[in-house]
């Protein structure tokens, strides 16, 4: 198959699964509305001191942003996968692992970018300074890509169980242990008025890391998934 | 173009369904496979397509293992299984059109195969609203958007009604007629008047 047409298939791919969340515009706002109501409680849950907040701001955003993603990630999977789609996909002459990407990729454009978009709102109602709102927009913005990345692995190896969701939660929150240690300490550094260069290149790294291994690991777990 | 079986068996929860199954299709050839429910048709024709492994034996195409060609045996087969795999909230267009981007296009417009498959007029109609039967005329409408050879079918008929089941087999027929192969498992008699069938029944093999 030529690159032309391959180039094709993405497109094609990516676009029918934004205009399929735009037509479940209910499903797409559901693990945004998430990530506002858990970070708006938390104030109100622990006072409103201003110390405090900015304490456990940088945290409480990353954790929120995590089961966020958490709660997204079936999608990516369940309804192609449910209708027979996802064995087209298999069954497909271009190579599975692209096709994995625009999938991720929309998930991303759909779930990680609205987070993105609403987090210096958040940052700013949680107190935290200018510097670290700056500095959770770049930890989100390299962060949520390697959620969705490493999400779709964990979904597919389970898209074939009937009850995946537990075990969906077990095998990817560990995964993703590492980038939220990373991501919310950057904040705090950042708003203690240090430099966090090391944090982001760590990120980074993570981001590099997941983009080359996920969609070989994700194409290989669909197939096991479909056998 | 051939497609052969060496030796093929599957087991399936501790029980062998069928073993040491050898058969060969050539252009111009269907095989149908019958069978009780539960004899392993689906999963012989998952086995060709190669979506599952066989249990034991092969399965060649020209010559070589399908599961070591990949796409390049894909690009050469359409499958259309026991679940239509189509999208209920896009439109027709919108299925064909990405059913196609997923194989290598042939010269026949979207609008054309809708056309052939009696569903012209509901293009721009959510999937959803259309009735069983014409859900599935259009997930057998994706066959002809790409440039295939070899047509994999489970159950083509399901929810058809006569009419739609004359349209099917006139395609299918056309399809071999033109060099191309079928294999098919139905309930229904398959009728394809300038097919050479060859018919093997799981069910007996197993007894």
């Amino acid at each position: 198959m030529t690159s032309d047409s391959l180039l094709r298939a993405f497109s094609l791919l990516l676009k029918r699964d934004l205009t399929l969340a735009m037509r479940h515009r209910a499903e797409m706002i559901n693990p945004l509305l998430f990530f506002v109501l858990v970070t708006s409680l938390f104030p109100l849950g622990i006072g409103a001191d201003p110390k405090l907040l900015q304490a456990v701001g940088p945290g409480v955003i990353w954790v929120a942003a995590l089961l966020a993603a958490l709660l997204s990630l079936e999608g990516i999977f369940r309804s192609d996968f449910e209708d027979g789609t996802l064995e087209q996909f298999l069954l497909s002459s271009h190579p599975v692992s692209v096709l994995v990407i625009a999938k991720v990729l929309a998930h991303w454009l759909i779930t990680g970018l609205p987070l993105l978009v609403i987090s210096p709102l958040l940052g700013v109602l949680l107190g935290l300074p200018a510097d670290a709102i700056l500095i959770l927009l770049v930890t989100l913005a390299l962060g949520t890509p390697v959620l969705s990345l490493i999400g779709a692995v964990g979904v597919a190896l389970t898209v074939g169980l009937r009850k995946g969701g537990m075990i969906l939660s077990l095998l990817v929150l560990p995964l993703y242990v590492p980038l939220l240690i990373f991501a919310a300490s950057a904040v705090d550094t950042a708003a203690a008025g240090l430099p966090v260069t090391a944090h982001l290149s760590l990120i980074s790294a993570l981001l590099v890391l997941s983009l080359s291994l996920s969609p070989l690991a994700t194409a290989a777990a669909l197939r096991i998934s479909l056998s | 173009m051939t497609l052969e079986a060496h030796e093929l068996t599957c087991i399936r929860d501790d029980r062998t369904l069928f073993s040491n199954l050898e058969f060969r299709v050539e252009r111009g050839q269907a095989l149908v496979l019958e069978g009780r429910n539960g004899s392993g048709k689906t999963s012989l024709l998952r086995i060709l397509c190669g979506i599952r492994l066989p249990d034991g034996g092969s399965v060649t195409w020209s010559g070589t293992d399908i599961n070591k060609l990949g796409p390049d045996y894909h690009v050469h087969t359409a499958y259309v299984g026991h679940r239509d795999g189509i999208k209920l909230d896009l439109t027709p267009l919108e299925n064909l059109a990405m059913a196609r981007a997923l194989g290598k296009p042939n010269d026949t417009t979207l609008e054309a195969a809708l056309d052939k498959v009696d569903l012209y007029g509901f293009e721009d109609v959510l999937t959803r609203n259309l009735s069983a039967g014409q859900q599935r005329r259009l997930a057998l409408a994706r066959l002809l958007v790409t440039d295939t050879v070899l047509w994999i079918l489970d159950e083509p008929f399901t929810s058809l009604d006569v009419h739609g089941i004359q349209v099917i087999e006139e395609l299918l027929d056309q399809h071999t007629s033109r060099g191309g192969m079928l294999a098919v498992t139905s309930h229904h008699a398959v009728n394809l008047a300038n097919t050479q069938i060859q018919r093997i029944n799981l069910s007996e093999l197993a007894a």
